[in-house]
């Protein structure tokens, strides 16, 4: 063995060779396969790209860094499918550039937040989270009350489509309009309905312009619910996997 | 040849005048100068999880903002700054040859990558973030490290190759496989598409290439990795060339390393699932990710079974240098996480200890214990040697370091320790009914009293780099401390 690690050892290149020859093997192994073995994601009716009104919110949650504190991702145990809902799909996240599964619970999971607190919950723990939940220690968030940026909406969707987010011609068209009549309320919705089914539509805040605060809470209330559950069969799902 | 007779070299042309010696100095007041910033934001934060008020309610100080700003600066700016001041001063000397590139290569890495952090940590409290843990900077900084890294790994492999030594030294097997390592996670984990490419109006937002369980999977197996070769694998090159320096003894295997370089370099990558257990990602990946986890063991205890046992014949030092405390303190706190890591693998374990702070306490005592302190030992070291001083200032402030630091890890980890284990019992806990027990917000009132001793951990652990700054400055400026000496004047001024 001495005399062979020799060679290496004495041997700039055939040390990096050898070095990367040993790293790449792990990563080869563990992630390739995941693109290319069919079950990795189960086939489940529901899942839709995002909302460009949701999209803008969950890429506020990103700014913020709400992944440092909140999971999104429910394992199978009694405790948690009992207090968050039934365990997270791979399905679920398959749109999610990037994934937010988190990796600390400092706050609750979020997978599936949606629907679970009214529109008006939302606004107020934003803005003071010490107001709705008393022992809570989450920041204050009041700065979401500005108006938020959107009028690129359809070049977001356009780069999400290219890395393979299936956002069709249509739904970048009307980026900017299903944005603007997602937050609107009395707004003509049945175009973004029809694209984005389950939208949470109307007005978070109340306020008359588009703000931070109604991407966010339309991201929120989207989180979990595209998955009908009580039609969902984990059987027929791992058969179709 | 052997490593002893290499080591045995290295020493000798300690004295060699051409060796680029001004940046690794830059390097070293960089490193100690991100250390208290780094230590500062993480005290910080972690005071903000006792008392919420402390977030000022402004967007730039909210805890979601500032915790990539403590990471990147612990791990990429003071842990950064550590590996290129060391590895620039050790291959120089340990292949008897000047830096490649020179001074113009040395300065580039320097000011480029202070740049870097600068950038990284304003544009994270900014919100410019990827939205990926320990992989924040958006693609612009990516692709700026990533310029940077390549004039790092060519001159590192030019000053390899140009060495008059025959033999690489071990300290350079992981400090290259750390820099190769380092590029490829860096790269296969941040690819992505700028929206403004496609006509979008901010150039600070892109898309990554991978979504879901494929996102999750690339970014541990980066994420679990920049822990395995930054935090690890070149921390260990620090390792073999200052522990063997400061005791005045050959490694303790040569055999030994070789195998467990090998085999750490190996194993580590394969590790990144444990960090996905019970989530969406497939079981065979689960049980690849743990069943390496366990492997991997082995090879991090023959690392520290290297270190440790190096000591041999010389564990009076110990007693007699505080520099030497820290250096073997740090391999001792190595076995201990590399021990508690494995352990966290094994799925059982992790469904308790998974999103709770016991995974915080074990990245604290393998960041404070291992890193912070083999580098503490490394920069003591270097501090009087490139300054060209008699001594350090103060053995004594070394001591007083030392043992703040180590209370503030103990008390640090404890209470981590107890609040995880504690919250992961509450979450699952159910009454008599069969009921939850506990509502979540219940658990998090329950950790407060935790939250309040572990920042008094990390404050005490503040205060020790506080006391090395001062006992540097006092160095550089030329001053020895009127104290009683740990050891002879002679032998004291022969390691100086």
């Amino acid at each position: 063995m001495m005399n062979f690690h020799k060679k290496i050892e004495t041997n700039v290149v055939l040390l990096l060779l050898g070095i990367l020859a040993t790293i790449i093997v792990g990563g080869l192994v563990e992630i390739v396969p995941l693109f290319t073995i069919s079950s990795t994601i189960e086939k489940v009716e529901g899942v839709r790209p995002h909302s460009p009104l949701e999209l803008a919110g969950r890429n506020i949650y990103l700014r913020e860094g709400c992944y440092n504190c909140h999971s999104q991702m429910i394992r199978p145990f009694r405790d948690e499918v009992e207090r968050y809902g039934h365990y997270s799909l791979a399905a679920e996240s398959m749109y999610d550039h990037p994934f937010q599964w988190g990796s600390k619970r400092t706050g609750p999971d979020l997978a599936r937040v949606g629907g679970k607190y009214s529109n008006d919950w939302h606004v107020r723990h934003m803005n003071n989270p010490r107001d709705v939940v008393p022992e809570s220690i989450m920041p204050g968030y009041k700065h979401l009350n500005r108006p938020l940026k959107f009028a690129d909406a359809g070049a977001h969707l356009k780069t999400l489509s290219l890395v393979g987010v299936p956002y069709t011609a249509d739904m970048i068209t009307n980026a900017l309009a299903d944005l603007k009549a997602q937050a609107t309320p009395d707004a003509d919705v049945t175009g973004i309905s029809a694209r984005y089914p389950k939208a949470r539509l109307g007005d978070a805040d109340g306020k008359p312009e588009v703000t931070e605060m109604d991407a966010l809470v339309a991201y929120l209330q989207v989180l979990g619910t595209m998955v009908d559950f009580t039609s969902f069969d984990p059987v027929r799902a791992q058969a179709l996997r | 040849m052997t490593q002893a007779t290499m080591a045995q070299r290295g020493a000798r042309t300690d004295a060699t005048p051409d060796y680029l010696d001004d940046v690794v100095k830059k390097f070293v007041i960089a490193a100690t100068f991100w250390g208290v910033i780094g230590f500062l934001a993480g005290d910080y934060i972690a005071w903000q999880l006792a008392f919420p008020v402390l977030n000022l309610d402004l967007e730039w100080t909210s805890f979601g903002r500032l915790r990539p700003v403590h990471t990147s600066a612990v791990i990429f700016a003071f842990g950064g700054n550590i590996l290129f001041a060391t590895s620039i001063f050790v291959v120089q000397r340990t292949c008897r040859a000047t830096f490649f590139g020179g001074s113009t290569s040395g300065n580039i890495l320097f000011w480029g990558f202070q740049l870097f952090i600068v950038m990284a940590a304003l544009s994270y409290v900014l919100g410019f973030v990827s939205g990926k843990e320990y992989a924040e900077p958006e693609w612009w900084l990516d692709l700026y490290l990533t310029v940077l890294w390549v004039i790092y790994l060519v001159s590192f492999m030019g000053t390899l190759y140009k060495r008059s030594e025959p033999h690489i030294y071990v300290a350079n097997w992981f400090y290259l496989a750390f820099i190769v390592t380092i590029a490829m996670l860096h790269l296969g984990n941040n690819l992505a598409i700028p929206v403004i490419f496609l006509g979008g109006d901010s150039f600070m937002k892109s898309y990554g290439l991978y979504a879901g369980v494929q996102d999750a999977m690339t970014q541990w197996w980066y994420g679990h990795n920049a822990v395995g070769f930054f935090l690890t694998a070149g921390f260990l090159a620090i390792m073999y060339y200052f522990v063997p320096k400061r005791a005045n003894r050959p490694v303790y295997s040569y055999r030994l390393s070789i195998v467990h370089f090998w085999a750490l370099i190996f194993l580590y990558i394969w590790a990144g699932p444990h960090h996905l257990h019970y989530t969406a990602l497939p079981d065979w990946a689960q049980t690849l990710g743990a069943t390496f986890s366990v492997m991997l063991w082995m090879p991090s205890w023959g690392g520290m079974i290297n270190g440790l046992m190096t000591l041999s014949g010389a564990w009076d030092k110990l007693r007699t240098d505080p520099v030497m405390r820290f250096l073997v303190s740090s391999v001792a706190f190595y076995g201990m996480s590399t021990f508690e890591g494995p352990l966290m693998s094994i799925r059982p374990v992790n469904s308790l200890s998974h999103y709770t702070d016991w995974t915080i306490g074990h990245v604290h005592s393998g960041a404070l214990g291992w890193v912070a302190f083999v580098s503490f030992g490394a920069l003591y070291y270097l501090v009087p040697v490139l300054w060209r001083r008699k001594s350090l200032y103060s053995m004594r402030l070394v001591s007083m370091h030392f043992w703040i630091a180590t209370v503030g890890i103990v008390v640090y980890i404890t209470a981590m320790w107890i609040s995880g284990i504690m919250q992961g019992l509450m979450w699952r806990a159910y009454d008599s009914m069969g009921f939850l027990q506990y509502s979540f917000i219940e658990t998090v009132e329950a950790m407060h009293p935790y939250y309040v001793i572990r920042a008094i951990g990390g404050l005490l652990f503040l205060a020790g780099s506080l006391i090395m700054v001062y006992n540097f400055w006092r160095t550089i400026r030329g001053d020895v401390r009127n104290e009683v000496p740990y050891e002879s004047a002679a032998t004291a001024g022969a390691r100086g």
